[in-house]
């Protein structure tokens, strides 16, 4: 039985009790859904500062899925809320590597904490999207409001 | 080993004419194989895929040793080899689903290009020029035109007709889904009205099973002069389908779902419909006269096979068809249908999980969708996987069904000719395991019959 290698306590324990869960105040707010199973998530992300100074203050998120994409995405807030940005995307660089191996990449406790529970996930292909569900929707939100930031700098250089 | 040699299924099980089982499953190598570490394969997918018999799978390796050739081009001994294999399948198919004439069966890609080559014809013909093609005249459609469908079509049967309409300014119009998972057709005469050009359903939902009353729709439209395109995807390889009875005009399936290849479908059309109807694909073979200004195109169904088509799938399907044809349609139903009532009782009697679709047997096809209580579908299908059950997982690509009855996935096992009563005993352990392992078993007692 691979299963309780796959569905680890923390996995089931994130599970039942999601971390952060529900919609906060946030700078984005992005609607990702997984079209092979219909899982869904509306994630909200609200940062502190800009440019590469920014710290995530939160991530907030109402998710419909299954226990995969939704502990996984409690994982997420418990590893990025409080965290600068470039290190967030430390942290979801290396959580993508690890679920997108084949189980080739183990990861590191060190940086993905909880996430390295996720590590059986990259044996089984058809549930690394679910694994990645929450994370995209993260990157995305985070992106938007990037992009938003770099075109007000360049409107306001425009108007000087 | 021929079909029929074994005799020793299921003895205590009395009854009439009975699928051999075991010499059955000695026809598909695939069921021989493990999952998982060593666990039986019990392949419970059929309705998104089938698997192939020996048959099938030598059907084509003959052809592909000894008569390859582009069909319809050429005038040496492969070629024509080639061409007599192609359209010696395309006979037996037609005569399989009760199609007036060969010339009925158009080969494509699969039952998606099937159902897309009716609707871009349609809207080819509403901008065909009447003075070239003015038997398109009757297929055009535009503002305050209607397209009816269905609440539980799969997506195949659902996108080409919303791109349909937004192509020519019609309207999209459907059918509800009863809370008893039934076509609600109580405002039947609502939905199609003489402003409907088209009505496209299923015969059997992929999802919930439910077996759709064909004659009850193919009269309302006929009644105001629609086209009816009937998807038979799940109903072809199950049952008995005869599509001249049916009454529709045009029929959609796949040979991956019916012991065939993939690669190939077929689509099947009333031939007065077709030799009026524009190509959808066209090139080389569709074609009567090429100038450099215009071409003039052949008589269906070269007209919708353009360019070289696919030759040892469709020998494949015949191959198919002749194995089905053989068994005989209403005994793969007979066991189809026993395996469906076991499933149905079985499952329900292990509390915390609902069926997604008929509870009883009547107009009902193999398809049986559910959701365990308290466990998300991919879970589920996870769970089942490791021990060697092989479901479908998700929304089966009905996702508006699904948002119907508010359920995000269901699990779906679907039964085949191969499939036996063991093996939805496996299906049912599997979940009671799966409950196990997510701490949601309903007590023992508390299920529904206890």
């Amino acid at each position: 039985m691979q299963m309780e290698q796959l569905y680890q306590e923390i996995i089931l324990d994130h599970y039942r009790t999601p971390h952060h869960a529900g919609l906060r105040d946030g700078d984005a707010e992005v609607h990702h859904v997984n079209p092979t199973c219909g899982d869904e998530v509306t994630l909200r992300v609200r940062l502190e500062g800009t440019g590469p100074d920014a710290v995530v203050g939160d991530v907030s998120y109402d998710a419909v899925g299954c226990s995969i994409s939704q502990a996984s995405t409690s994982v997420l807030t418990d590893l990025v809320i409080g965290k600068p940005l470039p290190e967030a995307f430390t942290v979801l660089g290396e959580f993508n590597t690890m679920v997108t191996s084949r189980g080739a990449v183990t990861g590191d406790e060190d940086v993905l904490g909880d996430g390295i529970a996720f590590a059986g996930v990259a044996k089984y292909p058809a549930r690394v999207k679910c694994a990645l569900l929450g994370w995209m929707a993260f990157k995305d939100a985070t992106a938007q409001i990037s992009d938003r930031q770099d075109s007000a700098h360049t409107q306001t250089g425009a108007q000087r | 080993m021929m079909i029929g040699e074994a005799t020793d299924t299921a003895p205590e099980q009395p009854g009439a004419a009975r699928l051999p089982l075991d010499a059955i499953r000695a026809d598909f190598p695939i069921l021989e194989r493990t999952v998982r570490d060593g666990k039986a394969l019990v392949y419970l997918d059929s309705g998104a895929t089938s698997q192939r018999p020996v048959t099938v799978i030598d059907a084509e390796q003959e052809f592909i040793t000894t008569a390859n050739a582009a069909v319809h081009r050429g005038a040496h001994q492969l070629s024509e080899e080639a061409t007599d294999a192609y359209e010696g399948a395309r006979a037996r198919i037609a005569a399989f689903v009760g199609a007036s004439r060969p010339e009925e069966v158009v080969f494509t890609k699969n039952a998606t290009e099937a159902i897309n080559l009716v609707a871009y014809s349609l809207s080819n013909a509403t901008f065909a020029d009447p003075a070239v093609q003015p038997g398109a005249a009757r297929f055009r459609l535009g503002p305050g035109d209607e397209v009816v469908i269905t609440e539980m079509e799969h997506h195949a049967n659902l996108v080409p007709w919303q791109e349909l309409c937004r192509r020519t300014g019609a309207t999209l119009k459907w059918f509800g889904v009863t809370d008893d998972f039934r076509l609600d057709l109580a405002d039947l005469d609502e939905v199609i009205t003489p402003r409907t050009k088209v009505v496209a359903f299923t015969h059997q939902s992929n999802v919930l099973g439910t077996v759709n009353p064909v004659h009850v729709l193919v009269a309302a439209a006929q009644k105001v002069g629609a086209l009816t395109v009937l998807d038979a995807c799940q109903s072809v390889p199950h049952q008995a389908v005869d599509i001249a009875a049916l009454g529709v005009d045009f029929a959609a399936f796949s040979g991956h779902k019916m012991l065939g290849p993939s690669g190939i479908g077929v689509l099947v059309g009333r031939y007065e419909l077709l030799e009026q109807m524009p190509p959808f694909i066209t090139g080389g073979s569709m074609i009567s006269q090429v100038f450099m200004d215009r071409t003039t195109y052949a008589a269906p169904p070269a007209r919708f096979e353009a360019g070289v088509p696919m030759t040892s799938q469709a020998v494949g399907l015949g191959a198919a068809v002749d194995y089905l044809s053989d068994l005989g349609m209403k005994v793969v139903a007979d066991h189809e249908h026993e395996l469906t009532g076991l499933a149905l009782d079985k499952l329900s009697a292990l509390g915390g999980v609902r069926i997604v679709g008929p509870s009883d047997l009547t107009d009902r096809g193999g398809a049986v969708s559910f959701v365990v209580d308290g466990v998300h579908a991919h879970d589920v299908g996870q769970l089942l996987d490791d021990e060697g059950v092989e479901v479908r997982v998700g929304h089966h690509c009905a996702w508006p069904l699904h948002r119907r009855f508010g359920i995000a996935a269901t699990v779906r096992a679907s039964f085949y000719l191969y499939n036996t009563p063991d093996e939805i005993d496996a299906l049912v352990a599997a979940v009671r395991k799966c409950q196990e392992f997510f701490g949601v078993a309903p007590a023992v007692g508390a299920a529904r019959g206890a």
